[in-house]
């Protein structure tokens, strides 16, 4: 079963969805948190039959699909893609647990499960038509949670969200299209698979005009200034349950699809374009910043917030040495787990008092302070402060990117400072002060559904703050692997200073690999 | 004196007219029983016109079984051409009339179908069709065009509508412009050549190295405007949503798929050697004809309230989408092609005939067209299996994956840029995302918006009205066919790579 628990992860949801049109409306919840509890189940089996010192490709499959064209259904995980498939399986589980009364429940949690085969699809896929599937496919359950389930504007919301990133995407597939095609040129056989395409040595040349075209389909998908403009609309509209995916699985494609498809693949390219990628990032972490301390909706605060912190990770990756990389993917895990946590506080608050405006609360830790207790941890994790688990992240990404630039480094952080002013603004509007609205009074403290979903957030964000080393060791195994064949591909002289040479032993890992 | 001509019959190898021959029998046979006997339900010349299709299948199979042992096959005094592309062509043609013709099997009595000679009409039409592709000679083609053509436009003046007298009499007009345009066209390269066999024209035209090149380009120039006509290419396409309209939503579908097949094969052969002998003009002008027709259309999608005139427009979009694999003209390309058209040919069938069977007698006070955005709203709650049905159909136009036309897109896309034309790769890459928006459009009404009172009385009755078990079946395969795509891509994709590159395309 081990040999294919990766196509098991993916389909299991699928196959779940689609019975689900037979369960019983009353008893749909009950059905999607068990199914979304086996998923769970599932992968932490994975988790823990996953060898850590392998840095390569584990539990791979191959079938072919249309070998005539080169595309085969190939899956595999590494250390980087490993713990955010658990974390999608993980918010998925939650997520319907701590689902509030909706209309049409049942269409919800189906297009919840169709959801969860996408996301792990993405981060298994190891050929690239098969990891494009996956990608556009999470687009279609997104848009009918945005466009059935949210605010006034929500469908105007989803169709944006919807056409930005298929347009990116497609960009993205003609760039996927070239590079089979000089793949085919090199070798005479045409392959999508991701893994030849690593053995593939290009031109600087057409190494730029391939990362512009991939840049596209992951930049939206981050999204990165200046193609963030969708994501304040789809949070602001999306219902609770769609802002927590969005934030903690959906985005992380992106920054995934970098470390996987970009750095490897051009990694000159990867270095040409370091530092204008890098004053993008930083725009992106001050530029928001600022726009989320004019915001009067907590929720747009919260989302401006995930964007600017997706910033860092850009950053971190960037970097383009272990550190940096390791960084970003810790990152990656500790930015999920934090801002899907408060986008769930935030929605704990809409659900009592129907409104998300910051003016309408003060006061709330005299009413709520379990709650007031809880926010006030995730806020402490979200601006970076040590012990929780984005400062191990954020200060990794800083750190590797202080070898590449002093100054860009040094900017990037004055701005996760200044991050820490919204967010406390934000906290004592909400929380602090005398309560000013008499609806205020009467509110009643979480409740134990909510707490269900709250307690292990909380407890993942302090414990992987105290002692990152069961994550960040396997990561940190694969990420070498990969900084290692970047340097070894790399034929321009500034991207062999730029990337570092890791150490002679990995490069046997790596050959193992290829074995595979 | 006239000496006597001797012709062997062996030597005109009249089994390659055998494919062609079946429907013409079938056809007086329809017409042969309804003298004997009239008044007979519909059920029988639906079933007949299935048996005959079928036999011809079976005929065509025979024949794609000779060309893989013996490539190309002439006969009746040279003019068939039996090659992989015709085979091809007419395993759409007869594939795809197979699934339309038990559409004609509603639920409500629609009264062409009462007519013995629609049926009849509707074979003579198939037998037109596969003349056409199945030549090399500019006069057979020409017959068999017009055979086609004049089937075609009685059959959509049959449906009951005011706008389909209107629709039939725009198509007649603008079909024999095109034909026109047609014939003036062959003069001008038989003038040239003293020939009218496509490979003839080729070769001396090669063998002279052009000299002509002011009258050739006006036989081409000829040649574009006919088939812009039949293909709708902007700006020839000012027929096709007034025509698909006015014709029911079964013929409008059957419309966007067969007689355009038809009319790329002959394209192909024509503009393909055109396109090779390095008149940069040519190339500029298929160029600008193909990136304008895909973005036009899709930009006047983008406004429409009907849904039907939306699928017009959309293939208008696909028609474009496909004339690039002739402007590239490789052999990847052409069979891009093929795969392209095999794909929307399920697709598209399939989404006209969800709105087939939603086809209502009376319309209702808030619908001023048959098939307006409004009628679709809240399908989801109150007929949930019709909506997703004719979401993913949606979703698959719109070309994303794993549904099928996707991989028609990836592979025409890719030939694209195999072809070295990077830009026109990329905007047909934009153009899906243009085109997104509108199916997306439908989504959206059907998913997200309320559905309107008296729809969730009558709980989705109107969705469905017009379903029975025929037309259900068909719907049913059209969707399995969209949904597993991706596990026939590959041997439909060898074979048909092997019989385009057997053809010397």
């Amino acid at each position: 079963m081990l040999d294919h628990i990766l196509s098991i992860l993916i389909f299991f949801p699928a196959l779940a969805g689609i019975l689900g049109f037979m369960i019983d409306k009353k008893s749909i919840r009950a059905y999607g948190i068990a199914v979304g509890f086996v998923e769970f189940a599932l992968s932490l089996w994975l988790w823990f039959a996953f060898d850590s010192n392998v840095s390569g490709m584990q539990f791979m499959e191959n079938l072919p699909l249309i070998p005539s064209f080169g595309i085969n259904y190939i899956l595999g995980v590494d250390g980087i893609s490993l713990f955010i498939i658990i974390l999608a399986a993980f918010f998925t589980m939650i997520g319907i647990a701590s689902l509030t009364k909706t209309k049409n429940e049942k269409n919800m949690i189906i297009t919840l499960l169709f959801l969860q085969m996408t996301m792990i699809g993405v981060f298994s896929a190891l050929d690239a038509i098969v990891f494009y599937v996956f990608w556009e496919l999470s687009l279609v359950p997104m848009l009918y949670i945005i466009g059935a389930w949210g605010g006034p504007l929500r469908i105007y919301a989803s169709i944006k969200f919807f056409l930005y990133t298929f347009a990116g995407s497609l960009v993205m597939l003609v760039g996927m299209l070239f590079m089979a095609y000089f793949f085919y040129q090199a070798t005479g056989t045409w392959s999508f698979a991701i893994l030849d395409w690593y053995r593939l040595i290009l031109p600087e040349s057409f190494q730029l005009w391939l990362f512009v075209a991939f840049f596209f389909g992951f930049a939206i998908k981050v999204p990165m200034f200046p193609f963030h403009t969708w994501l304040p609309y789809a949070h602001g509209q999306a219902p609770t349950i769609g802002s927590v995916i969005l934030a903690a699985i959906l985005l992380k494609m992106g920054t995934y699809a970098f470390i996987r498809f970009s750095l490897p693949l051009f990694p000159d390219a990867s270095v040409f374009f370091m530092v204008p990628i890098a004053v993008i990032a930083i725009i992106m972490i001050i530029y928001t910043a600022m726009v989320a301390y004019a915001q009067k909706d907590v929720k747009q605060v919260v989302a401006y917030s995930s964007v600017s912190h997706m910033g860092v990770i850009i950053l971190g990756t960037f970097a383009l040495n272990v550190e940096g990389i390791s960084g970003s993917v810790f990152l990656m895990i500790g930015h999920g787990v934090v801002s899907g946590a408060l986008f769930l506080l935030v929605g704990v608050i809409y659900d009592r008092r129907h409104t998300k405006l910051m003016s309408e609360f003060g006061g709330l830790a005299h009413v709520m302070p379990r709650y007031a207790t809880i926010f006030g941890i995730m806020l402490m994790a979200s601006v970076g402060m040590p012990l929780t688990i984005n400062f191990v992240g954020e200060f990794l990404s800083l750190l590797g990117f202080y070898e590449q630039s002093h100054i860009l480094t040094l900017l990037a952080g004055i701005a996760i400072i200044v991050g820490a002013i919204y967010m406390l603004s934000a906290y004592k509007k909400m929380f602090f002060g005398n309560i000013t609205k008499d609806e205020n009074r009467e509110l009643k403290d979480v409740n134990k559904r909510e707490l269900l979903a709250l307690i292990p957030l909380s407890i993942i964000t302090i414990w992987l703050g105290i002692y990152p080393k069961p994550i960040l060791e396997p990561i940190n195994n694969s990420v070498e692997a990969v900084v290692q064949l970047m340097h070894n591909k790399s034929t321009t002289v500034e991207a062999k200073e730029r990337i570092p040479n890791v150490s002679g032993i990995v490069i046997s890992k790596t050959s193992t690999r290829e074995a595979h | 004196m006239l000496s006597p001509i001797n012709v062997s019959l062996e030597s005109l190898n009249l089994i390659t007219l055998a494919p062609m021959l079946i429907p013409v029998v079938g056809a007086l046979l329809i017409l042969v029983i309804d003298i004997l006997k009239g008044g007979l339900d519909r059920s029988l010349y639906v079933v007949l016109s299935v048996l005959f299709l079928a036999l011809d299948f079976g005929a065509l199979l025979d024949s794609a079984g000779v060309f893989g042992k013996d490539g190309i096959v002439l006969g009746l005094f040279d003019v068939m051409l039996i090659d992989g592309i015709a085979i091809l062509a007419q395993f759409i043609i007869v594939a795809t009339s197979m699934l339309f013709i038990p559409l004609a099997l509603t639920h409500k009595r629609f009264h062409e179908f009462s007519y013995p000679e629609f049926f009849a009409l509707f074979l003579f039409m198939i037998s037109g069709f596969q003349f056409m592709v199945a030549s090399d000679n500019l006069i057979l083609i020409f017959v068999g065009l017009e055979t086609a053509s004049l089937a075609l436009y009685t059959l959509i003046a049959m449906h009951n509508r005011d706008k389909s007298f209107e629709a039939a009499v725009k198509y007649f007009t603008m079909g024999a412009l095109a034909a026109g345009f047609y014939s003036f066209g062959a003069m001008v390269f038989y003038a040239l050549t003293g020939s009218v066999e496509i490979n003839q024209i080729a070769t001396v035209l090669a063998a002279n190295g052009y000299v002509d090149i002011g009258y050739v380009l006006v036989g081409v120039v000829f040649m574009l405007g006919s088939f812009g006509f039949k293909l709708s290419v902007v700006p020839f396409h000012t027929w096709t949503p007034d025509v698909y309209e006015g014709s029911s939503a079964a013929m409008a579908g059957y419309m966007s798929i067969v007689p355009k097949i038809a009319a790329f094969v002959v394209a192909m052969r024509i503009f393909e050697f055109l396109v090779h002998s390095g008149i940069a003009w040519l190339e500029f002008i298929l160029w600008i004809m193909v990136v304008v027709t895909m973005t036009a259309a899709n930009v006047w999608a983008l406004v429409q309230t009907d849904v039907k005139r939306m699928l017009a427009y959309s293939s208008i979009s696909h028609a474009g989408f496909v004339m690039a694999a002739i402007l590239v003209g490789t052999t990847q390309s052409n069979s891009a092609l093929f795969l392209y058209w095999v794909l929307f040919s399920f697709t598209n069938l399939g989404s006209f005939s969800m709105l087939w069977i939603s086809r209502q007698k009376q319309l209702p006070g808030y619908q001023k067209t048959d098939h307006s955005f409004d009628k679709f709203s809240g399908m989801i709650i109150t007929s949930p299996m019709a909506a997703i049905i004719m979401a993913i159909f949606m979703l698959s136009l719109a070309g994303l994956p794993p549904f099928a036309l996707f991989w028609g897109k990836v592979y025409m896309i890719s030939s694209a840029v195999t072809g070295g034309y990077t830009i026109l790769a990329l905007i047909m890459a934009l153009n899906s995302a243009i085109a997104g928006y509108y199916y997306l459009k439908l989504i959206v009404y059907m998913f997200m918006k309320d559905p309107i009172a008296s729809n969730v009385d009558n709980n989705g009755e109107l969705y469905v009205a017009n379903a029975t078990l025929a037309l259900k079946s068909i719907i049913g395969f059209a969707i399995v066919g969209t949904i597993f795509a991706f596990l026939a891509i590959n041997p439909l994709l060898e074979f048909i790579t092997t019989f385009v590159y057997n053809s010397g395309y």
